[in-house]
């Protein structure tokens, strides 16, 4: 800590904890309804490709309880989801892309009653042929975005010229978001056509913009409103506006209130996921391993439309350096278009994706070498004043990585460890462990510059307390408390005095999403500004109401002392000024200074700075079966000054567990017919409480201030730790390895659930006894 | 024949007594909490028994008079399944004098980050204080397998379990009794008890008709046998782990529902000199118990099997019923030789469980037939038994493959063996070639290979979303190498668990 503060810094409870643990906290399917309230179902598309030959909605018009069907041809004026493209309707027309597409909606007297009325259509498709394999949409160039490349220097030369040449490819799964609330909407009819809607969203405005767009209103007309989503994880980012929009159709269809919760199964055949990948890769180094070129061919699948899979390849490239200088690179990545559901932002933002590659060469190059893959990630790390410039040309200034890494090593006793691990495998054939340590460095801030701005709204009340409000929606990591936090910290009041209230369209206008980690960055920064606005109106009126100096009047810790003749409650404050007719409401506004980005030649200061982190994992494996147990990890994560330690080491943890479902256990699977087959819990297995690491030591960084002028010199916590588990991957790599006593590289693809490891084990033999022949 | 019937169902909330009429017997108890009483605490995630955000805590008395608590799922439990019961939902907790130590637990430790899954876990949290004093880091996960968190890792939530203990006893004993047991002083377990004594009282069969549905739930084996003869269509229910879903997920009409939850014979588990039988109603958290006591090798199976809120629900004879090809019971009980006891009208039947699977989702079952019992037989000395089953995740999964082994010596040579497997036909299913590979043979490693190779003739397992056919076929020639490994004197350790405490 850099001074003494009172509330921040400090591990409050998050304002809500007391309503969670008694269920009283308020999601939008607890929203009281309003009489004649409707309830919504979809009709999803059954061909991954066809066209529509016709629909024939009879049945489930005449259906009990059915109050209205609609389909594109209901909606007033824009069919279009997505932001700037424009390429991805809300109801299908003419041709359905993915099995899941929405075709139309109904609205019902009830839940069962929507849900059994959408079975009855009867649709006619011309079925044509679908492609979900990023590669064959590669070769055709089916792409949603045109392909992007970032260049520095002579990659492919350097490459050639360099000692040793490796080459190889892997692929990454994709991700489910799986927060427990599902998306949800409920919209209610206002007067003269205005449309006041509750929507489970990172990002109102957005919602805002297509609600408008869909009714050809004006921004003006539509309210939205979020005071709590049960998770969000990227996944209500771009994607809640879908259902908030069928919601609001039907709402102005009929006039009537209509809710729409998806059920869980239509939520995750409906909704975009993390992107998956298909990595090529090519690198040239010297003899200790220092990386002298590489190439890099990242294909994502993007599904049948761009949402917000642009930033999303371009974060994958921005972040294909990790915590390395890349000397000479070439990055190129391809935005497939294929027949599935379109990918959308999830935690990380396709950072996770860019970082495994460079995290596989860089394990590749140390079995190649037979050295500990450690010894190869410190001599490739970013120097401190030179070997500092990332591939985009932004200056790495405040690097921490080697002694964070250093740290850790040591509190972890990775060598020791790792020689125990080595000689145990010598021991055992049918258990393996492994080991492994992987550095994160995340660049925080939106990378179009523009979003990367926030306002406040903060209002005083008579009796002294007050309403916070700003852009941030809260998702459960904690945000609502930070800002909190830092308005009580500004003003010298208790928190218990701050009632943060729900984000609405109509108390902030064009926010940008909660998102990139940015959430207490940018919001933080804001409301602090409206509170010193509110403050140095205070302390004017003070001076001049008791005659003193504005340095007399000083507020701390819930008092206002009025030079050292008088103290004052904030309360009492507060009443005096508003008997004294000052205003008592104040915005606040913040941009986050210093960054600039040109996306044509992807290079600038696209980030502030930079988050980094480092975790040790360590694992069992039965090489039986393929199946595994995480037995240790210890993790070293940078969070600057802390605004709550408490709720950040909450992120960490909980942002590296559902790394490691991403990398282990998460397997979303396509059936030959093109359809998601892992839509529900019973299919689709997300951590559960026994994967938990035995032993999970979670560590801040010491006495770190972000360097750069930050809300309290803190920094973004949401995504970086998910980045965190892919050591859980490489330790798993590592195990395998021990097989073939670690001389030959295992071909690991993500997840790696029990059979994609005992796949890369069975090859690993065969290849084995092919080169023992 | 005529029987004492009711229309009216009658259960404890709050500590009031509810009756309720006129309710669709497939109505949920989550739908019925929030849509009627709007008691939004308890939430739906997944609408299938898989995800624990809408766990609430039944009560009601086991077979020595004491109050039983259990976690269960409300998505998927009907209404009239409450009838007897005290139902307690996160709203139950909190009292006048503030939080449940849980819920203090749970706030101190900041285990709660979107709160969504929150009052599942305070609900599951709520069995386990009422049933275990000081649980273990295992209880406590296999307390909570059924509950996911997307959001805190849950390390924060395991510490509330494990703390929430010492709240209550820091408290003045005066305090205790209002804190630690939900309401008020008066509402103490022994208010409970009289509570549950007094629902116990409504002897008669609960008999719903709800414009055209109807729910039987008779109080005797012959009063079943009497409706499934009068009904031969009708859907026979026990826990509803998968009857359910039907409901939830496929909007699937339930016309006429027998339900078995009230029969007390059927709730029993017995022991004979030649077998262990377990009835129809028992579920399967205490059916495991039992079978673990007299096979302790079917200890995994029985925390990897779903998780506790659908073992507590969920019966093991509904396991059998159901008949599914990746059932987790099936293999073992193959393995052990158990018997199905099947019932119609006053005809009983006994038949060899693998000769009750007949095809794909076809069972060797009458109309109007019902399984009263599965008989294991008792355990013999020289009885070698291996269980495993193999999944993605560890806890509340599906098999991709689940495999058991029993296997008995004599004079050096394999002198009887069983092999049954899960997730590799369409039906649960002996290995009978590879049972032959291996029958008076030495048990050598030459053994092994050629019995490896008889699993492939015995076997061509399908490719779905949990494992693709050539994973399964070689997991299970690599399980038989690990049976091998554990029953052929090898040293070396070849189990997670004995290494990963």
């Amino acid at each position: 800590m850099t001074e003494d503060h009172w509330i921040v810094g400090k591990s409050l409870a998050q304002d809500s904890a007391h309503l969670h643990v008694t269920g009283e906290a308020r999601y939008i399917d607890d929203i009281p309804v309003v009489q004649g309230t409707l309830y919504a179902a979809l009709g999803l598309s059954e061909h991954a490709h066809a066209y529509l030959r016709h629909i024939d909605l009879s049945e489930v018009s005449r259906a009990e309880g059915v109050f209205a069907v609609v389909t594109a041809a209901d909606i007033p004026s824009e069919n279009h989801l997505g932001g700037a493209l424009k390429d991805e309707p809300i109801l299908a027309v003419e041709k359905v892309e993915y099995i899941g597409q929405p075709i139309f909606a109904v609205a019902a007297s009830s839940v069962e009653a929507a849900r059994r009325a959408v079975r009855l259509a009867k649709i006619d498709y011309e079925i044509l042929p679908h492609n979900l394999d990023i590669r064959r949409a590669v070769a055709a160039e089916q792409f949603v975005l045109p392909t992007k490349r970032l260049q520095r220097g002579h990659a492919q030369q350097a490459i050639q010229e360099a000692p040793h040449q490796l080459s190889g490819q892997f692929s990454l799964g994709g991700q489910e978001h799986f927060y427990l609330e599902g998306q949800i909407a409920f919209a209610l009819p206002k007067e003269d056509g205005d449309f006041h809607i509750h929507s489970s969203t990172q990002h109102p405005h957005h919602v805002q913009e297509i609600i408008a767009s869909m009714l050809g209103r004006e921004l003006k007309d539509i309210e939205i409103e979020c005071r709590r989503m049960g998770g969000g994880f990227g996944g209500k980012e771009s994607q809640a506006s879908l259902f908030a929009c069928i919601a609001t159709l039907l709402a102005y269809k009929t006039q009537r209130a209509v809710k729409y919760r998806v059920d869980r199964d239509d939520d995750i055949l409906i909704s975009g996921k993390r992107h998956c990948y298909d990595i090529r890769w090519q690198v040239g180094f010297d003899e200790h391993g220092s990386i002298l070129g590489v190439v890099l061919d990242y294909a994502s699948r993007c599904g049948i439309s761009a949402d917000l899979s642009g930033p999303v390849n371009d974060r994958t490239m921005f972040h294909a350096d990790n915590a390395y200088y890349l000397d000479q690179v070439d990055i190129i990545s391809y935005r497939c278009k294929t027949n599935s559901q379109s990918n959308t932002a999830f935690r990380g933002f396709g950072g996770p994706q860019g970082m495994m590659a460079i995290e596989y060469i860089v394990e590749e190059i140390a079995r190649y070498l037979k050295k500990d893959a450690l010894s190869v990630r410190r001599i490739n790390f970013y120097g401190q004043d030179e070997r500092n410039l990332t591939p985009y040309g932004m200056r790495v200034e405040d690097n921490i990585i080697p002694e964070l890494t250093d740290t850790l090593v040591q509190s972890s006793s990775y060598l020791e460890r790792r020689q125990l691990i080595e000689a145990f495998n010598q021991t055992n054939p049918y258990l393996k462990k492994g080991i492994a340590l992987t550095p994160v460095k995340f660049g925080i801030s939106f990378t179009a510059t523009h979003l990367n701005q926030a306002g406040a709204l903060i209002h005083i009340y008579n009796d002294g307390t007050v309403q916070l409000n700003h852009g941030g929606t809260e998702m459960g990591q904690g945000l609502l408390t930070k800002v909190a936090q830092v308005v009580a910290e500004t003003l010298q009041i208790n928190p218990s005095h701050i009632r943060c209230t729900a984000s609405t369209t109509e108390k902030v206008p064009n926010a940008s999403a909660t998102a990139a980690s940015s959430g207490s960055d940018i919001n933080g920064m804001a409301a602090q500004q409206a509170a010193e606005v509110l403050r140095a109106r205070l302390i004017e009126f003070l001076a001049k109401h008791f005659e003193v100096s504005p340095e007399q009047i000083q507020f701390k810790t819930g008092q206002v002392f009025i030079s050292d003749k008088k103290t004052l409650s904030f309360a009492e404050v507060a009443h005096l000024a508003w008997f004294n007719r000052v205003s008592l409401s104040a915005t606040g506004f913040y941009k986050t200074p210093k960054i600039h980005y040109d996306p044509k030649t992807m290079s600038g200061r696209p980030f502030f700075y930079f988050a980094y982190g480092a975790a040790v994992a360590e694992v069992l494996v039965d090489v039986l079966t393929g199946e595994y147990k995480v037995t240790q990890v210890d993790i070293l994560h940078d969070v600057g000054d802390s605004l709550n330690p408490a709720l950040d080491i909450g992120q960490i943890e909980g942002g590296f567990v559902q790394g490691m479902g991403w990398l282990t256990t998460e397997e979303l699977w396509w059936n030959q017919a093109g359809k998601l087959m892992t839509h529900a819990p019973s299919t689709y297995k997300i951590p559960s409480i026994g994967d938990l690491p035995r032993k999970f030591n979670v560590r801040l960084v010491d006495k770190k201030p972000n360097r750069e002028a930050t809300i309290y010199r803190s920094k973004a916590v949401g995504e970086p730790p998910l980045m965190l588990a892919m050591s859980v991957f490489f330790a798993l790599k590592h195990a395998i390895e021990s097989i073939a006593d670690y001389q030959i590289s295992s071909q690991l693809n993500a997840p790696a659930t029990p059979e994609s490891i005992l796949t890369a084990i069975q090859t690993l033999r065969s290849f084995q006894s092919t080169t023992a022949a | 024949m005529s029987f004492h019937t009711r229309n009216t169902i009658y259960f404890y909330l709050h500590g009031k007594r509810i009756a309720l009429r006129d309710v669709s017997p497939s109505l949920t108890v989550l739908n019925y909490l929030r849509d009627e009483l709007h008691r939004t605490g308890t939430k739906e995630g997944c609408a299938e028994g898989d995800c624990g955000a809408c766990t609430v805590v039944v009560a009601d008395l086991n077979q020595q008079g004491c109050i039983q608590y259990r976690a269960i799922n409300a998505c998927i439990h009907f209404v009239p399944l409450l009838d007897g019961k005290i139902l307690f939902t996160v709203e139950s907790l909190k009292t006048n004098h503030g939080l449940h130590p849980i819920q203090q637990a749970m706030l101190d430790c900041h285990a709660s980050q979107c709160g969504f899954c929150t009052p599942g876990f305070v609900m599951s949290l709520f069995g386990l204080y009422k049933t275990a004093d000081k649980p273990t880091h295992e209880q406590l996960c296999h307390a909570l397998s059924g509950n996911l968190c997307r959001c805190t890792g849950y390390r924060p939530i395991i510490d509330a379990g494990q703390r929430m203990y010492d709240y209550a006893q820091a408290l003045a004993p005066e305090q205790q009794s209002a804190l630690t047991h939900p309401y008020s002083a008066q509402e103490t377990p022994s208010a409970w008890l009289s509570q549950l004594h007094e629902l116990a009282a409504h002897t008669e069969s609960l008999v719903i008709h709800h414009q055209q549905q109807a729910f039987l739930a008779p109080r005797s084996i012959s009063e079943l046998s009497h409706y499934l003869l009068a009904y031969p269509n009708a859907y026979l229910l026990a826990g509803g782990t998968d009857i359910g879903l039907w409901v939830t997920k496929r909007q699937q009409h339930l016309n006429t529902i027998i339900y078995l939850g009230q029969v007390a014979e059927l709730d029993q588990i017995s022991q004979t000199d030649e077998y262990l039988e377990i009835a129809a109603a028992v579920n399967l958290e205490r059916a495991y118990q039992a079978l673990v006591q007299h096979f302790p090798e079917l200890q995994d199976l029985h925390w990897r099997f779903a998780s506790l809120p659908i073992r507590n629900a969920g019966t093991l004879v509904g396991n059998i019923a159901n008949g599914s090809p990746i059932g987790d019971s099936m293999p073992a009980l193959i393995v052990l030789g158990a018997r199905v006891l099947l019932r119609r009208g006053n005809t009983q039947r006994e038949l060899a469980l693998e000769d009750f699977y007949l095809a794909y989702q076809q069972k060797d079952l009458q109309p109007s037939e019902f399984v009263q019992a599965v008989r294991i037989p008792l355990r013999t000395s020289t009885q070698i038994l291996r269980v495993w089953k193999i999944s993605k995740r560890f806890e509340q999964d599906i098999s991709a493959v689940c495999a058991a082994f029993c296997m008995e010596y004599q004079e050096g040579k394999i002198h009887t063996i069983r092999i049954a497997f899960g997730g590799m036909a369409a039906t649960p299913k002996r290995a009978t070639h590879t049972e032959q590979a291996l029958l008076q043979q030495n048990w050598s490693l030459a053994t092994l290979e050629k019995a490896q190779a008889a699993l492939a003739q015995d076997f061509k397992p399908l490719s779905d979303m949990r494992a693709s056919a050539d994973y399964r076929l070689h997991v299970a020639q690599q399980l038989l190498h690990k049976f091998y490994l554990q029953t052929s004197g090898s040293s070396f350790v070849s189990e997670l668990g004995d290494l990963h405490d």
